[in-house]
């Protein structure tokens, strides 16, 4: 049916086997057909609240009585930190649904949720950076917070090592997600670093829900912005994503067919 | 509050702007890269016409 004869497992019957057939074709064109659908609206939601949010940041939210306008910088540091992890679990989460189930779509996810996360950890640690140089004097320290964020990026770009050096794309997806599944160890790492460890970095500031230490005229700016980047995740994956599964099925018929429309 | 205030940022003009710049340069590479990678994978498979919104139309 498509060009693909890399499962090692044994010939399913052939109920399951057409199932199996239908599932692959179905998922994959309807899929890309769907996010081409989605993504002018779900990029311009993203716009929208970007605004909102940007002019929250900036405009209308007061200066910090300890650290002046450079605390601004929360706005997108904050958020880019968050949606770091957030984009990891969803590759692990991916990865290993394409494991266990061998399900393509999955492995494409997983695939193009890297680079994203990658570059949400790489802003997360700058944007840091920058801040950490005027309130604490220093571009960088070795503290438990940064440090384990700094390992995310490591397993972001192991990942993606590994899907350029592995020239089969099944392959490379089930030794990714290996790694990636390895990696979420990680991640508690990250949240309960600032807990667990005397780091100079801030405790939590929002995730303490019933008492939150910052101020609604911040937070609401704070959570737009988390919201927008949600909305620039979504996009961007849906859009990397359509590109990967072209690649990967450039050979089946219903690629062809787009070509004559 | 003025523009020149608002571009001084209390002083931390020189942090802010920065790391407001390489979040937005970040943020907008990760929508026209991909977009551009579509486009010319629509080209390369021999599709004329490509609107990278809405390819079943």
């Amino acid at each position: 049916m498509t060009a693909d004869n890399s499962t090692d497992s044994p010939a399913p019957r052939p109920a399951a086997r057409l199932w199996l057939a239908f599932q692959r074709l179905g998922s994959m064109s309807v899929f890309y057909a769907l996010a081409g659908r989605l993504i002018p609206w779900l990029g311009g939601i993203c716009a929208v609240l970007f605004a909102a949010g940007l002019y929250g940041a900036l405009i209308s939210a007061p200066p910090d009585y300890q650290q002046g306008d450079s605390y601004r910088i929360i706005f997108v540091h904050v958020p880019a930190a968050w949606l770091s992890m957030f984009v990891y679990l969803v590759m692990a989460l991916a990865g290993g649904i394409g494991l266990i189930w061998r399900i393509k779509l999955a492995e494409v996810i997983a695939r193009t949720s890297a680079p994203i996360g990658a570059s949400y950890t790489f802003l997360a640690l700058v944007t840091g950076s920058i801040w950490g140089k005027p309130m604490w004097g220093a571009w960088w320290v070795w503290d438990a917070r940064l440090t384990s964020e700094l390992v995310l990026l490591f397993l972001y770009l192991g990942f993606m090592a590994l899907q350029s050096a592995i020239e089969d794309r099944r392959s490379a997806a089930r030794a990714g997600a290996v790694l990636a599944l390895v990696g979420v160890v990680n991640l508690p790492i990250i949240h309960y670093s600032v807990e667990w460890w005397n780091t100079l970095h801030q405790g939590p500031t929002v995730s303490k829900l019933d008492a939150p230490s910052i101020h609604l005229s911040m937070l609401i700016p704070l959570l737009l912005m988390a919201l927008a980047f949600k909305f620039h995740f979504a996009t961007a994956l849906l859009a990397g994503a359509r590109s990967e599964i072209l690649e990967r099925e450039r050979r089946t018929r219903w690629v062809a067919a787009l070509a004559s429309e | 509050m003025s523009v020149t205030e608002f571009l001084d940022m209390g002083g931390y003009a020189a942090f802010v702007w920065p790391a407001y710049g390489i979040v937005a340069v970040a943020l907008l590479l990760n929508l026209i890269l991909p977009l551009k990678r579509h486009r010319r994978l629509r080209l390369e498979l021999g599709h004329r016409t490509v609107r990278t919104t809405k390819p079943g139309s």
